[in-house]
């Protein structure tokens, strides 16, 4: 039996496995066969991300995460959850493998899974026209018209990214002002190849076989007309992951996991949840990764507060023998943690 | 770095169209994370399928008149033919049971 597993390899996946595995926990992350990196790993330029003052690749930044969780001996397995038993002292954590993984403690960093408009054609042109990945799928667009749905950061930088191969990007928003940073908006309006459809939704997408054109519904005249593109990305939001968890986990009004205040406790014990799948709102890189240290640093201070029993057949798994949960803790954030 | 046989718009023909067998084509991209991902996951199904699909890739960079005859929009995509004819299409990476699950009728 571990102390610790987490399920999610973002920023707030990574970043609970970087603490927990300094803290010689040896968390094992469950890190998905087709999502590893999370969401980052679809986009391009992170411009944001403290430290990084030229930049950074989405993939690269995920790379470099995984890599510093490794280097303190965190193990990574790519393959996804299919079930949990969360309830019982003992977590049970079962893949798509068929393989059990048992641990005092669990960290949930599941993230988010993009949106859908939730139109009838919208599944069926999925892949052909429809698309949730600018960065994947934007280069099959070289000299089209094409239009990106949404008005936060994501939109406009699909939109932006978009340039690059399409010959006009517009982006059709329901409102007519933007929530995306005042940088994704300046430099959007001056991107020549970006027009804005204000107060407008997508109330059809039409074609046989590709994506021909959609049908536009203003948001206050309710007027409906048509506009031809052959590409239509999907960037209005996500959606909290949490699926695994539902009728164990309590959740929010909003569908996030449910967490006593700033910290990252569940309604279980020893479980704790992080990143997008605690945040309706902020939904940053940088948060996920404060979040995921949060998570790792419950999670220690709960294991400290164990009995004895319990943990020793658990630290007879760790390379260096009884190394002591509690030292590790308070040699590290000793004030935030404090005594349990 | 796969071991599965790369194919191209010159070969297509003779490797998929008029090959004998049920092909699956993976069509993907070096820059295409998805496609990294899933390729992996693909090299495990054939080789637990060797007898019955045999699974190429084709770099629709490197060969865009097949990317292009297919009406490639999205990748990672992976396209069943049999006799010439495209008869299933998956789109984006899924784990291996969702994968195995869509092509399970190619794979009994």
């Amino acid at each position: 039996m571990r102390q610790m597993i987490i399920i999610g390899s973002g920023p707030a996946g990574y970043t609970a496995a970087i603490y927990a595995a300094r803290a010689e926990l040896q968390p094992l992350v469950i890190a998905s066969a087709v999502e590893v990196g999370g969401e980052l790993m679809n986009t391009t330029e992170v411009e944001n991300f403290p430290g990084f003052p030229e930049g950074i690749m989405g993939p690269e930044l995920m790379e470099r995460m995984q890599a510093q969780a490794e280097r303190f001996q965190a193990e990574i397995v790519y393959d996804d959850v299919a079930s949990v038993d969360l309830t019982g002292q003992v977590k049970k954590v079962t893949l798509n493998d068929g393989s059990v993984h048992e641990a005092l403690s669990v960290v949930v960093a599941t993230g988010s899974a993009y949106r859908k408009l939730g139109l009838p054609d919208e599944d069926r042109l999925s892949g052909y026209g429809v698309s949730w990945c600018a960065t994947c799928d934007g280069a099959f667009f070289r000299k089209q018209e094409i239009a990106v749905v949404g008005g936060g950061d994501s939109a406009l930088e699909e939109a932006n990214f978009l340039t690059r191969f399409a010959d006009k990007v517009y982006v059709i928003h329901r409102r007519d002002s933007l929530r995306a940073s005042k940088i994704m908006q300046t430099r959007s309006f001056a991107n020549e190849k970006i027009e804005f459809v204000w107060n407008s939704e997508i109330a059809g997408i039409h074609g046989e076989t590709q994506v021909e054109s959609v049908t536009l519904r203003d948001t206050e005249t309710g007027e409906e007309r048509p506009l031809g593109i052959t590409g239509l990305f999907i960037a209005i939001g996500n959606d909290p992951r949490t699926h695994l968890f539902h009728g164990q986990l309590d959740l929010t009004e909003e569908g996030t996991i449910a967490v006593k205040g700033r910290t990252s406790i569940t309604n279980i014990p020893g479980v704790f949840a992080a990143g997008d799948v605690i945040d309706p709102t902020y939904r940053q890189a940088v948060t996920a990764a404060a979040s995921g240290t949060v998570a790792a640093l419950d999670a220690e201070h709960y294991l400290a507060s164990l009995p004895e029993e319990l943990l020793a057949p658990a630290t007879g798994h760790v390379d260096s023998g009884s190394a002591p949960v509690a030292g590790s803790t308070v040699d590290q954030e000793g004030e935030l943690v404090g005594e349990h | 770095m796969s071991n599965l046989k790369e194919v191209t718009d010159a070969n297509f023909e003779s490797e998929v169209l008029t090959s004998g067998k049920t092909v699956i084509v993976d069509f993907w991209a070096e820059w295409c994370a998805p496609c990294r991902a899933v390729g992996p996951i693909l090299e495990q199904i054939a080789g637990e399928n060797a007898d019955k699909v045999e699974i190429v890739k084709l770099n629709v960079d490197d060969n865009p008149q097949t990317a292009a005859k297919y009406q490639i929009t999205s990748i990672p995509a992976m396209k069943v033919y049999q006799g010439g004819d495209v008869v299933k299409t998956v789109i984006g990476a899924k784990p291996k049971p969702a994968l195995e699950s869509e092509l399970a009728a190619f794979l009994a």
